[in-house]
């Protein structure tokens, strides 16, 4: 079997995040008073204090805002070189999830790429990996 | 002199090895007992000790030694002492007994920082990590991707600046060739080998754009600043160097949701606290713990523009040793080794006092800048011989 990457603790806050996958969703922390979201997920939108805060889909898409070609091994689960992004979330202003962009090259990546979600499970999480679109 | 105002008397320094054998208790003795020599002060007269970010038990070699376990080393009696990470980088240390001496909670305080990661990694028997099965805070965003090491969230601002301002390799290598060029005039410095450019563009790449030769290296050491009160300044033998001023500024303490890194909100708090000018300054020492950081510390402090960096240490001329801002004149960490921090300030005091020897820079020197940290992480200290 292969060896798993590092996996987040899941608690209260993180854990829609974490498993929204497993029903194919990008779940967001999202303010119900001043609809902004709210990332990383806490209880409380540190926009207006509103704790109406509450995680929902968001369409999945986005783009490359920054990448970086990653060649040295840092952890057995990891082949190199591979490709960590900021990826700019779409109908998130202002939400960026660190990620890899997955299924092509890794030096066929650049800023501005349009990309889209895709859920890679390992144990009880479903981590948010990006594939380029079109 | 004056009284309500926090100065750095003694600094002091252990040996900069990797591998080291000296328990890494013994080396900050080593680096506080330089200190307090210089400083003609006695451990019975140190009332206060900072550091950052603390003992950390679950990797020692990152930080084996915490305030607490040297207060009572030492036999130090202390009426004020603080450690801890969650402050606004390595330098935070500084700021807080400088804050503590000017409120009259202690005459001289210890601020230092221990690293142990090469021998730590080198004896994980002797040093072992902590086993953890699941990665939460601030990691879990970063360590299920790969993005494992600073080396790739740093990547990504500079490369930024790749796209947006069009910095270079070459320019980029100034960094690291005049940090290995300024470590070969330090007797101290871990690597003392000068870098080619050819060497430089030749290397592996780490996390693009950042290659080898753009990271610094775990070491083994300890550095010591002491920083005492205005008013204690008649116990002091050395020349007192005032703090000053000093900021950190963070606007969402994230590596991946800020925009900017910390170091540029902060840059711009330092100037709001002093007369002092950009163009006052004579040596700027800045965090290089990745090149990429030095280089976006200057554009934060006014030195030049941001997006400009590139442009301004093309060459390398501006920023050697006999330029019109030398850099990091004791090799930063690229060439000194990962002094985490406290061997940036430590060498603005070197050099403010003339001490720099064969790498001491012209023109009687008296004001200097010192930063800390990268990403959400940033401290600066504008230092002066006034």
């Amino acid at each position: 079997m292969a060896v798993t990457r590092p996996l987040p603790r899941l608690d209260a806050d993180n854990r829609p995040f974490w498993t929204g996958g497993a029903e194919g969703r990008l779940l967001l922390h999202r303010c119900q008073d001043c609809k902004s979201f709210v990332h990383p997920p806490r209880p409380v939108c540190r926009h207006c204090l509103s704790e109406k805060v509450v995680p929902e889909a968001v369409a999945g898409t986005g783009v490359v805002d920054s990448f970086t070609v990653n060649h040295q091994k840092f952890h057995p689960a990891f082949e190199v070189p591979y490709v960590i992004a900021r990826i700019a979330i779409d109908g998130a202003p202002g939400v960026y999830l660190t990620s890899n962009i997955v299924g092509c090259p890794a030096d066929s990546v650049d800023f501005g790429d349009r990309v889209k979600v895709t859920f890679l499970q390992q144990d009880d999480v479903w981590l948010p990996l990006f594939e380029k679109l079109g | 002199m004056t009284v309500d105002e926090a100065y750095i008397s003694g600094i002091g320094q252990s040996e900069i090895a990797v591998k080291q054998k000296r328990h890494p208790l013994l080396l900050t003795l080593d680096a506080v007992r330089e200190a307090l020599d210089e400083a003609g002060l006695g451990i019975g007269q140190i009332d206060g000790v900072s550091t950052y970010p603390g003992r950390v038990p679950a990797f020692l070699g990152f930080s084996p030694v915490g305030a607490d376990e040297l207060i009572d080393a030492l036999g130090i009696s202390a009426r004020w002492y603080a450690g801890g990470g969650e402050i606004t980088s390595q330098l935070g240390a500084v700021v807080a007994a400088a804050t503590a001496v000017r409120a009259g909670l202690a005459r001289h305080v210890i601020c230092f920082r221990t690293v142990y990661e090469a021998a730590a990694l080198a004896r994980p028997e002797e040093y072992p990590p902590l086993r953890r099965d699941r990665v939460d805070g601030h990691s879990q965003w970063f360590a299920p991707f790969g993005a494992i090491s600073a080396a790739n969230w740093t990547a990504q601002y500079a490369m930024r600046h790749v796209k947006r301002y069009g910095l270079t390799r070459e320019q980029l290598a100034q960094i690291a060739l005049t940090d290995r060029a300024n470590a070969c005039r330090n007797p101290r410095a871990l690597v003392r080998e000068p870098l080619t450019m050819d060497e430089y563009l030749s290397a592996r790449m780490i996390s693009s754009p950042l290659c080898l030769y753009d990271c610094d290296r775990f070491t083994d050491a300890s550095t010591v600043i002491i920083v005492s009160a205005g008013d204690a300044l008649d116990e002091v033998r050395c020349t007192p160097v005032r703090i000053a001023a000093m900021a950190g500024t963070v606007e969402r303490h994230s590596w991946d949701q800020a925009e900017w890194m910390a170091c540029y909100p902060t840059g711009a708090e330092l100037w709001k606290h002093t007369d002092y000018k950009p163009a006052d300054v004579d040596t700027v020492q800045l965090y290089d713990g990745f090149s990429f950081q030095a280089v976006a510390w200057l554009e934060s402090l006014g030195f030049c523009g941001v997006g400009e960096g590139g442009r301004f240490i093309e060459g390398g001329r501006r920023i050697a040793l006999d330029g019109e801002l030398p850099l990091n004149t004791f090799g930063g960490q690229i060439g000194a080794g990962r002094l985490h921090g406290f061997g940036f300030a430590h060498e603005a005091v070197v050099q403010l006092r003339g001490k720099g020897g064969e790498r001491q820079i012209a023109g009687d020197p008296k004001v200097a800048v010192a930063t800390s940290g990268g990403g959400p992480l940033a401290t600066a200290l504008l230092l002066a011989r006034d």
